[in-house]
């Protein structure tokens, strides 16, 4: 029988149930499928006029119909995704999950329709203020909880019976891994036996695309809108704000056997390392990110060269692929130009808060396959990060282990490690 | 903490509030047992506005506080404030193996563009249009980060160089309650050596009062010390409060001196019913009490003055009648996200000073308490979900 504790001696994290949802579709099934066919689910916004925005695409969800806010769609992703992880891996009873939840979310606030209507009620002809709207707040005893930070996880925990105090958190563009690597940290101390992790995001909304298009992060190519996304590209513009959300039940090893439960993958290390050079873009020298990817390695016990797969963060942006590609390279050395590495972004786009839990979802799907989805659009290569990108079509290799890189603004830099079921 | 733990020590605090900052100000402020609050600018509702704080002492490039708002600033001031208050400040090797979990809100708004939008758009031909194109032109571009959540820690990285792990826990209370609890877990299995921990609120925001006020939680018209209060509701607070907490091996390798010793933080959520927070502080208490030495211990309680919350835990803690009580929101108002971290360092000064704080109440729930001060427990019930308690004991 295999050993149940990894090379530190600590529980090993086990996958048993995985659960996504992108704009390519809901569950694991169609999008794995849409994922290896190349199928792009970025297009042109429909939610809201887009009339005099620099950007007008998104990978919006837009099958599950319009949505109040960006915290009711959030919440909607999270729960298909728990609801799809929880049932794959059958763990606890419906309404009783046994173990905690950790929540990646965007912050919650309130939105243009809400203070719109508040305003209308104020009885304000002329100018509207803050003042107006407080005259008219008791009117609107829902929106509390609504927009309260913590609403979110509140209700998912409510929902599946999660243990404790539901946690919420950013850390921006990786909170998805965060939420992930919490979990993982919980099995380890042995304070849990199981976690419900989920990255979640559902905030392609006015105010949320221009704040993105002022910061220029944005891809401006609204006119092709499934070609957008051309991470690792010389002709990349940007990334494509995503919605989505990915979930993953964890276990030790030990619960999952004891059990019977099918294991679906191994979460095998988690490192972190933050970046204080400045507030959206990484040190030029790549050295926190070099730090993040070895961290993550050091923990999982392995070698740059265990590493079969790496899931890129790769989001399209000219700064994010230059310095991931530096990264990259500076760790796995001159294997790097052998390394497939290939970005989900290019089809799904950049599902923010939800991204590393996706994707995490994804490199489990990669190794349980053994097949690695492609990066779309690779059709001008840039020849200074020169990359096996799995250039536009999906392809067969034998896996073991892979690495899913996240990087977000705050200088928040996430690697986790994932394996196949130890033999 | 859990059997064969590492025993963790609170090294240093850095707090700001409306009482001043630091732990001598605020030390002062709670002896005089004369709180006071503004009731004016935000009329009727009433609110505890941050003292004058020189930013630049703890901030030193304007260009760094041009890219915050106000809630960053008061978090990357405490931080600074902690960082020197443990003797880690500037110092390289340690700033970057220490972690940090943040307890954030966010989401300051430019007061004027909303206005400005709230006022044109019902009157516009194309209000979609016109709603667009005032956000991009009128939105500076770097209030989206000024108003991120992950920000504030992301700015103390930026400004003090604390560089291994950043997590930022949103969800009011409950944050400020969870970040600790985690940062102590993690050092107590060996997952981390040495943490930063805490959160900021800017409570001067007429737009975080209209999120309380659609629930009808906010104090109004006439000051009164939390327990007084009738119907209930909470002042908002300024503060800013960060905790270094510490493994007692960590400290003493670098010949660090424990300000307290953090034994236990733990926390629960349960939807709230009547009899629920009770129900969630009587489950807490049983995990904490076998260690409580009622003779030399006291409560700090994090109670905001909004009910049923603080209705119910006074129930409790009245139940609990051995142990002397003292609710800071009196003085510092509701900070929400910090609260719980603010406590804690309360709870130290206190167990600094050894002794506890005169009552500020005429309800009688808060009695006189003259004897030696060994132990604190915290408690941090949130106005709508999520309830901790934390124990601090005097260290050595």
């Amino acid at each position: 029988m295999a050993p149940t504790k990894d090379k530190m001696g600590r529980p090993i994290v086990v996958v048993t149930g995985v659960g996504v949802v992108t704009s390519l579709g809901a569950g694991k099934a169609d999008n794995w499928a849409k994922l290896t066919s190349g199928v792009s689910g970025i297009h042109a916004i429909t939610r809201f006029p887009t009339d005099g925005l620099k950007t007008r695409i998104a990978g919006s969800v837009d099958f599950l119909g319009q949505p109040d806010c960006t915290a009711a769609l959030s919440e909607q992703l999270a729960d298909l995704a728990a609801e799809e992880a929880i049932a794959q891996s059958g763990i606890g009873k419906a309404g009783d999950f046994p173990g905690p939840l950790f929540l990646a979310v965007p912050p919650i606030e309130m939105e243009w329709p809400h203070r719109l209507a508040v305003g209308a009620r104020s009885g304000s002809n002329d100018t509207v203020t803050y003042s107006d709207l407080l005259r008219a707040s008791d009117q609107f005893p829902a929106y509390h909880d609504r927009f309260l930070f913590g609403s979110v996880a509140d209700h998912i925990a409510e929902k599946f019976g999660t243990r404790g105090s539901p946690i919420s958190l950013s850390t921006a563009c990786a909170s998805g891994a965060s939420a992930i690597q919490l979990g993982v940290e919980a099995i380890r101390r042995g304070d849990t036996d199981a976690a419900l992790c989920i990255g979640t995001d559902g905030s392609v909304n006015p105010e949320a695309v221009i704040r993105f298009s002022l910061l220029s992060a944005l891809s401006t190519s609204n006119d092709n809108p499934q070609k957008a996304a051309r991470p690792f590209s010389k002709n990349r513009d940007g990334f494509v704000m995503a919605e989505g959300a990915g979930a993953l039940v964890l276990e030790s090893y030990d619960a999952a056997r004891a059990r019977g439960a099918t294991i679906l993958g191994v979460v095998e290390g988690c490192g972190e390392k933050t970046d204080a050079f400045h507030r959206t873009r990484s040190s030029p020298d790549g050295k926190p990110i070099i730090a993040c990817i070895r961290n993550a390695l050091e923990d999982a016990g392995l070698t740059p060269d265990d590493i079969d797969y790496v899931n890129a963060h790769g989001t399209s942006t000219p700064e994010n692929d230059k310095m991931e590609y530096l990264g990259c390279s500076t760790v796995f050395g001159e294997r790097i130009s052998k390394l497939p590495i290939s970005s989900n972004k290019s089809m799904i786009g950049h599902t923010l808060s939800a991204a590393g839990a996706i994707e995490a979802v994804f490199t489990v799907l990669t190794l349980q396959n053994q097949r690695m989805p492609p990066t779309v659009n690779y059709d001008v290569p840039d020849p200074a990060i020169p990359l096996d990108v799995v250039p536009n079509t999906a392809r067969d290799a034998t896996l073991k282990h892979a690495i899913s890189n996240s990087f977000g603004f705050g200088g928040q830099n996430v690697s986790l490690v994932v394996g196949v079921e130890p033999a | 903490m859990a059997d064969g733990a590492r025993e963790a020590w609170i090294t240093g605090i850095g707090i700001v509030s409306c009482l001043g900052e630091g732990a001598d100000a605020h030390w002062l402020k709670l002896s005089e047992a004369k709180p006071s609050a503004d009731t004016t600018t935000f009329a009727p509702y009433i609110v505890h506005p941050l003292a004058p704080i020189n930013f630049d002492l703890q901030i030193p490039k304007k260009g760094d506080q041009r890219q915050m708002e106000n809630w960053q600033r008061i978090g990357t001031y405490a931080a600074g404030l902690a960082l020197d208050s443990a003797g880690v400040k500037g110092k390289t090797e340690v700033l970057s193996h220490m972690d940090m979990i943040v307890a954030a809100g966010g989401g300051e708004r430019d007061l004027s563009v909303d206005s400005t939008i709230l006022s044109g758009m019902p009157r516009a031909a194309n209000p979609a249009g016109f709603l667009n194109e005032r956000l991009m032109s009128d939105l500076r571009p770097t209030l989206f980060l000024a108003q991120l959540s992950n920000l504030l820690a992301g700015n103390i990285s930026i400004v003090h160089g604390v560089t291994s792990s950043s997590r930022t826990f949103m969800g009011e209370e409950s944050a400020g309650l969870d970040a600790v609890r985690i940062a102590l877990s993690r050092i107590g299995a060996g997952q981390s050596d040495i943490a930063l921990v805490g959160g900021a609120h800017n409570g001067e925001r007429p737009d975080l009062i209209m999120l309380y006020e659609f629930a009808g939680l906010m104090l109004k018209d006439k000051f009164a010390p939390v327990w007084e209060r009738v119907p209930g509701g909470f002042a908002l607070g300024s503060l800013g409060a960060f905790l270094v907490i510490e493994a007692r091996e960590h400290a003493e390798a670098r010949g660090a001196k424990a300000l307290a010793r953090l034994a236990s933080v733990v926390s629960d959520r349960r939807r709230r019913q009547p009899g629920n927070v009770t129900a969630s502080l009587e489950g807490l208490w049983d995990k904490v009490k076998d260690r409580v030495d009622g003779k030399r211990a006291a409560v700090i309680s994090g109670a905001t003055g909004a009910n049923p919350a603080t209705a119910e835990e006074r129930a409790f803690l009245a139940a609990h009648g051995e142990l002397a009580v003292r609710a800071t929101g009196t003085y510092l108002g509701h900070g929400l996200e910090p609260q719980f971290p603010m406590n804690l360092a309360l709870a130290t000064v206190a167990l600094q000073h050894g002794s506890l704080f005169p009552p500020c109440d005429s309800t009688g729930l808060e009695k006189p308490m003259s004897g030696p001060l060994a132990q604190v427990v915290v408690t941090g019930v949130g106005h709508w979900r999520g309830e901790g308690l934390a124990l601090v004991e005097k260290a050595g």
